[in-house]
Parts: structure tokens; C-alpha cells; sequence
């Protein structure tokens, strides 16, 4: 059996595991795919985090992506990083860049085991602005260079890619060579926020292929959490895994502990349990009847005459759900066509889903100015539901660490099949 | 395409047989020597074998088959790479596979010559 399909039917602990560890967040970005803003006051105490670590340090978690919400304020934040790496579980962390100092930025450059991730939507302050909030470019650009002056061995800057910045990969690209860093290139997905947007924000099918053979000229060195796989049906698989690790490999932690099948598909239906029940996380990962569901083989449905089907294996499970397409269907950006088409088909009598979790500070939510690409389409779908986001498995079961040329860190160095 | 020929993150494919050559060079390892699992690897079970995390270099590694899993945990307890292979019962047909397989891991660090 192929490493792949061992994967498909589960591991005994997860590869890639994100915990979020507060919905708090001092942005408010147009597509948070976990509709942060606000504190819960539910959020696990530092000692149950401290608890968690544990845990994942008996089940040979070796490293965590730590996000949120902005992780970094969480007033223990350094605190449970501390101890999360001395404890063995090493920590990845996304932030837009606002607790990272000149004091933070040479800490960090002293502590081994941790890699930080900073969020950019855009090569310019004014795309990225749009998306992220006034100042949101400045504040990551500041962090970026408190890095860089503390000789922080490269850090990464993450890209949602949007209609908006699809043009912009070479200027990423050049903004990640100024500041010593590694690129890392997402999907956007219909998660949280980002299902209110993502008609108008999602790459159109010209600027897929355009990001498509991007990657294949310049990916090399170039991160995706394997969150592009969709694409492979183009031709050229990308490398990755090929394969949604939703609950197999993958899953997330929320700040409340609860725990899904992966980052972008926070909604009841993709609940497994929480760590604060009996067993913690490990009974939810090796037991819970959700999780036990997701590593029951696929059919494929009725992308499985398709010849792209190997490659893409349907696409993202929470792409689909959030934009109310049938999971064993094809993904809403399917490169030939049929996502599309599938969902100019639906019609108003399927409700598509949304996510009872949104700590969205109050307020109007600003709107996305389209600055580039066609109108939207939003609406013109047959009178159907507005369409919502999809995207699920941003995050890498094999997520890379520090001078990796990939964000799948997969090996396969043995024998055998 | 197959599963079988999807690449690997960084572009190494999951088939074994198309580990890039160019990523060691294989007269540097010596199977007559006595090696080790390195002392900054973790291995975790996994029904296929297991996986191997090197907290150095923080590399995941999958090894495929639990013959092979064996092999890596037996090699401190034997005088050679050959030797510790013959005691995990590998077939001689399959030997070869495992001396690439084993190079690789030499070359990325979770194993290492001992003196």
C-alpha cells in the first residue's frame, strides 16, 4: 500500500495539528476563516493548555502551528511556548506581526524549535490593507524587519491569495527575499469571514492557472501546506500530499478546546469532541465517531470517472460544505469546470451551511473593494444562496520547518509499498 | 496521474524508487560501519511502520514497512548496517531498496555512523 492511502485511513497521532488559542485578535481581516475578534471566555486556561502540551508530547506530536485569533495576545503566550518547546513539541505561530518587537524578535531569535509565520494579503500596503485593516501592512513589514535586524533565521511570509494579489507572486516573492524569508502561499477559503467574501475575493479559473504555473516555474522553494492540490489536475501534480488530511492527518484545536477535522471546517458538523472531556485529545483523535467516519475509504462520488481524480481526490471538504456542494462532489474551483457548474445548479432550496462559531467584533464588516478581475457573480447563480467559501486543508499535514524547501516535509526515504 | 507517482513535499516522490539520487551520495555511506539511530530522532509507530522526526533539523521521515522500522531501531545493537538488516529478516531480493532507503536516511541525519 502506498504511503498516501495509509494515510487516508488515519495515523495514530496527527502530523499537522493547529491550535488556535484565543479568538481574540486585534484585526478584524475580511476572510478570518475562524471569524475571530472577540475573546471567549470559555478559552482554555493556561494550565489546560499546559495540560494539552502534555498530552501531545505522549502522543509524539512534534511540533504544533499555533494561531488564532493573534495568538501573541494571549497574555501567556511566551509562556506556553516556553513550555511547549521544552517540552518537545516544537511551535510554528501565524501572527499579523503586532507583539513582535525589537525584545520579542531577538528572544525568538534565541529559542530553537519555533518558527514564526507572518500574515500579508497583499505586496502592497494598500492591497494587503484592504483585506487585513489600515496599518495591518506596516505592522507586518515592522515585524519582519525586527526579525531580520535580531538575525532570525528565516521566517515565513504567509499569503492567502486572493483576485487581488494573484498578479502580485513575483513582488512576494521579492518582499520574502528582502527580509531573509520563506514564502508560504495559501488557498482562500469559504471559512468563517471568509465565506462572506469569498465571491468576491476567490482567484478567478484565469488566475488559477496563472498561480498554477507559477508554482510550477518558481514553487521550488516555495510553501503551500499542500493547500493547492486542486490544481494538480492541470497536469504536473504539486508537491504534497495530494489528499484532504481533514481528521486523518490534519485537525485543529480551538481556543475553547473543541476540537474539528481541520482548520477551515469549524462547524458542528465537523465537531469530534474536546479536549476538556474524559480521554482529552488523544480519545478524540483515536475514538471519536466523527473522525472514525473521515478514514472510511472515498468513493470519489461523482468525480470518480473523472481522469483528474487521483490527483485531486475531489479537492477540500470545507470548500465544498461552506459553499453548500455535495462533499463526494467536485470542489467549487475544480480546474475543469465542474465546481462551477455545480454551483450555478443549486438551487434555493438547499440552505448552505454557516459556522454558529463568530467571535466578529460588533459592527458593520467592511467591504472588499474589487479592484481587479470581473464583477462579481454573487447572486447571478439562478436566484440560488449567495455562495460561500470553500477551502479546507490549508495546513500541511507534513507542514515544513525552517530550511525546507516545501511546506510537506514528507519523506519517504524506505522500502517497500 | 497515480498516488503512486505523486511527489512528496519538496518534490520527493512517495515512491521509494524515485528518492533523488542527487540528495546523498551514496559512496559516503558505508554499510559496513556501525551506525545508530540519531539521539535527536523520535520514532512514532504507524501501522505502515513508522515515522521519524528529527528534532534537529526538524525533517519528517516515513519508514514504509515495519522490517525497516527494525532495522533502524537494531542498528546500534549490531556491528554493521548488513548485520543489522540480516537480523530484521529482510529479504535478499529487497536488500538493495533498503541499502538506498538507509543512505537517504544517513544522509538526512536520522541515522549516523557510531564509533
Amino acid at each position: 500500500m502506498k504511503l498516501v492511502e495509509h494515510f487516508q485511513y488515519g495515523l495514530s497521532s496527527p502530523i499537522c495539528l493547529t491550535w488556535e488559542l484565543t479568538y481574540a485578535c486585534n484585526l478584524a481581516c475580511v476572510h478570518c476563516l475562524s471569524s475571530s475578534g472577540r475573546r471567549d471566555p470559555r478559552e482554555l486556561s493556561t494550565q489546560e493548555c499546559k495540560a494539552v502540551v502534555d498530552e501531545l508530547r505522549r502522543m509524539q506530536v512534534f511540533y504544533v502551528n499555533i494561531g488564532g485569533g493573534e495568538p501573541t495576545v494571549r497574555p501567556d503566550f511566551w509562556e506556553l511556548l516556553d513550555y511547549s518547546i521544552d517540552h518537545d513539541v516544537g511551535v510554528k505561530f501565524s501572527t499579523n506581526g503586532i507583539k513582535l518587537d525589537r525584545k520579542r524578535a531577538d528572544q525568538l531569535a534565541r529559542t530553537d524549535y519555533v518558527d514564526v509565520q507572518i500574515s500579508l494579503d497583499g505586496a502592497t500596503a494598500e492591497i494587503n490593507d484592504q483585506v487585513r485593516g489600515p496599518g495591518s501592512y506596516a505592522t507586518a513589514v515592522r515585524a519582519l524587519e525586527n526579525l531580520a535586524e535580531a538575525g532570525f533565521a528565516q521566517p515565513k511570509i504567509s499569503v492567502v491569495m486572493t483576485r487581488q494579489n494573484v498578479d502580485q507572486l513575483d513582488e512576494f516573492a521579492a518582499i520574502a527575499a528582502t527580509f531573509g524569508a520563506q514564502l508560504r502561499i495559501t488557498r482562500l477559503r469559504p471559512s468563517g469571514r471568509g465565506a462572506d467574501v469569498w465571491d468576491e475575493l476567490h482567484p478567478l479559473p484565469s488566475q488559477q492557472r496563472q498561480l498554477y504555473d507559477w508554482l510550477v516555474a518558481h514553487g521550488d522553494n516555495v510553501l503551500t501546506g499542500d493547500s493547492f492540490f486542486h490544481l494538480s489536475a492541470y497536469g504536473e501534480a504539486l508537491p504534497g500530499l495530494n489528499l484532504c488530511g481533514a481528521g486523518r492527518v490534519v485537525c485543529l484545536i480551538d481556543p475553547v478546546g473543541d476540537v474539528y477535522a481541520c482548520p477551515f471546517a469549524i462547524h458542528d458538523q465537523f465537531l469530534a469532541g474536546n479536549v476538556r472531556s474524559p480521554g482529552g485529545f488523544g480519545e478524540v483523535w483515536q475514538n471519536s465517531a466523527l473522525f472514525t467516519e473521515l478514514r472510511q475509504p472515498q468513493t470519489g462520488g461523482a468525480c470518480q470517472s473523472c481522469m483528474h481524480y487521483d490527483s485531486c481526490q475531489g479537492g477540500c471538504m470545507a470548500a465544498k460544505f461552506f459553499t453548500g456542494l455535495p462533499l463526494d462532489g467536485p470542489d467549487p474551483e475544480c480546474v475543469r469546470g465542474f465546481g462551477e457548474a455545480a454551483l450555478a445548479a443549486r438551487d434555493g432550496s438547499i440552505a448552505v451551511p454557516t459556522s454558529q462559531v463568530d467571535h466578529s467584533r460588533p459592527g458593520p464588516r467592511p467591504r472588499v473593494p474589487v479592484t481587479i478581475g470581473m464583477p462579481s457573480l454573487r447572486g447571478s447563480a439562478g436566484g440560488g444562496p449567495a455562495m460561500q467559501p470553500d477551502k479546507a486543508c490549508e495546513t500541511s499535514p507534513l507542514v515544513g520547518m525552517p530550511g525546507d524547501p516545501s511546506d510537506s516535509r514528507l519523506r519517504v526515504p524506505a522500502a517497500g509499498s | 496521474m497515480s498516488t503512486s507517482a505523486a511527489p512528496g513535499p519538496g518534490g520527493a516522490a512517495l515512491d521509494p524508487a524515485a528518492l533523488d539520487p542527487a540528495a546523498f551520495d551514496p559512496a559516503a555511506f558505508d554499510p559496513a560501519a556501525p551506525f545508530r539511530c540519531s539521539p535527536k530522532v523520535a520514532v512514532r509507530p504507524e501501522s505502515f511502520g513508522a515515522l521519524v522526526y528529527h528534532f534537529g533539523t526538524r525533517r519528517l521521515s516515513f519508514l514504509k514497512t515495519p522490517e525497516l522500522v527494525d532495522v533502524v531501531s537494531g542498528l546500534e545493537h549490531h556491528p554493521s548496517v548488513h548485520a543489522a538488516i540480516e537480523a530484521a529478516g529482510v529479504e535478499q531480493s529487497q536488500r538493495p531498496a533498503y541499502l538506498r532507503a538507509l543512505a537517504g536516511l544517513a544522509a538526512n541525519g536520522t541515522i549516523e555512523e557510531r564509533s
